[in-house]
């Protein structure tokens, strides 16, 4: 055991958290959105849209994070129309290159959580809603929606996790995150277990953190 | 389409083999992963708060941790302890594990702390009746265990070791750091060589997707077969 190296270590591990920390909150925020956005297209009535939704989160989710991210970040920049275009500027960076490919993957999961939560909803809800009067627009924002984030809060605390450590994946397209500085120094210096423990308990205490947020989420909200 | 021809002009044996490849670690490691869980799920029941503790820590860690991590530890750890190992017996020379082995290891553990799971959720949902009957029987514990919990709980565990399988299968994708000829890394050294990544990386895509899509046939019709009489 190289105490020292430990040591010396952990400033900089904890350096490169920040950048592991912005590419989760930012791929999670945005995978929301798209996962949101994708479960509402899921249970439209149109057979078109549904199934376009499902192919969507088919395919994310049948294909690892690796080749989304490879894909992204190496494939599209062949295309010369999105090399000429405004695109390029966000392209070309692996930053947010790793975005999009965790954006696309987390709303992937998202969409099939959220669809599972809005069809699990109580029916009485909704017709007691209509039979108040409530317009369709107000049911779904006042009453489907924080239902369905509550019934899908479990499954949503895990995919955060999943997205924590599938921010790792940044580190195979150049960025230094936390994984990218533990591989930087495990192949410097030899010394993987000590690195490891470093690492891993940083990432362990994220995961920590994050579960017992999600399960005070779960107690504040139950009803 | 050229690109993916046979023989020496283009990628489509190389990209086969690769294929099969990805395959057998992906078994490799699950087999590992079950060993790992039969080991594990009884530390993880069991009354002792210290081997408990052994059982929760496996899987808290591994579930915790990025798997890339995991693999770079075994990748540059484990010649270095086979090495070490070694020296106490007078071997000084270096010694290179099999990629394949470290490979299929790596994704093993974290494949077994899933399947941990997945078994102590199936022990926990048999009904307890099950047990009181046998013990009421005088069945002796190995016997009732093997002929009467186990052939429960693998019934209960299959919809949920499928998703084990999916991670697992998508999982190996990342031993292409190690430098396995898996279907990432052929696709990697194609799209190196062509300078075509669009294609080789979409077509690892379709691989994998195919996989999982054949693999989900496969386990739905055992899934009917075992689920015969409830």
């Amino acid at each position: 055991m190289d105490l020292d190296l430990m040591i010396n270590s952990f400033p900089k591990l904890l350096n490169a958290t920040l950048i592991t920390l912005k590419l989760l909150s930012l791929s999670l925020i945005f995978g929301l959105i798209l996962g949101l956005f994708f479960a509402i297209l899921r249970l439209n009535k149109n057979i078109f849209l549904s199934r376009f939704s499902y192919l969507y989160s088919y395919v994310f989710r049948g294909t690892p994070l690796l080749v989304q991210i490879f894909i992204i970040y190496f494939g599209l920049g062949q295309l010369e129309f999105l090399r000429s275009s405004f695109l390029w500027v966000v392209l070309k960076e692996p930053y947010w290159c790793a975005i999009i490919a965790f954006s696309l993957n987390t709303g992937a999961y998202t969409s099939e959580i959220l669809r599972s939560a809005f069809e699990t909803i109580n029916k009485n809800f909704i017709e007691a809603g209509d039979s108040l009067g409530i317009s369709k627009k107000i049911i779904f924002y006042k009453i489907q929606i924080p239902i369905a984030i509550r019934q899908s809060l479990p499954a949503y605390g895990n995919e955060i996790i999943l997205m924590l450590k599938g921010t790792s994946l940044a580190s195979t397209v150049t960025l230094m995150d936390l994984t990218g500085v533990a591989k930087y120094i495990i192949s410097t210096t030899f010394k993987p277990i000590e690195v490891f423990i470093v690492a891993g308990g940083i990432y362990l205490f994220m995961t920590f953190v994050i579960h017992n947020f999600i399960k005070y989420l779960e107690k504040k909200y139950s009803y | 389409m050229d690109l993916l021809a046979f023989g020496n002009t283009g990628w489509g044996d190389e990209l086969f083999f690769a294929t099969l490849m990805t395959v057998a670690v992906s078994i490799t490691a699950m087999i590992i992963g079950f060993c790992f869980a039969l080991i594990f799920t009884p530390l993880k029941l069991s009354k002792n708060k210290f081997l408990h503790f052994i059982g929760n820590s496996y899987t808290t860690i591994v579930r915790g941790v990025p798997e890339l991590l995991v693999i770079y530890l075994l990748f540059f750890g484990g010649s270095g302890a086979v090495m070490y190992v070694a020296s106490i017996f007078g071997y000084n020379e270096y010694i290179e594990i099999n990629a394949f082995l470290t490979g299929s290891l790596a994704i093993g553990i974290i494949s077994g702390a899933y399947s941990t799971e997945v078994f102590r959720g199936a022990l926990q949902s048999i009904d307890k009746g099950q047990f009181e009957a046998s013990k009421v029987l005088g069945l002796k514990k190995p016997f009732y265990f093997f002929k009467i919990i186990m052939p429960q709980m693998l019934r209960l565990s299959i919809p949920n070791l499928s998703n084990v399988w999916q991670i697992t299968l998508k999982d190996t994708s990342l031993i292409s750091v190690t430098g396995l000829v898996e279907i990432m890394r052929q696709s990697y050294i194609a799209a190196g060589s062509t300078r075509d990544p669009l294609f080789f990386y979409s077509f690892a895509a379709v691989l994998y997707l195919l996989l999982t899509y054949l693999s989900m046939q496969l386990i739905n019709k055992l899934e009917t077969k075992y689920r015969r009489g409830y």
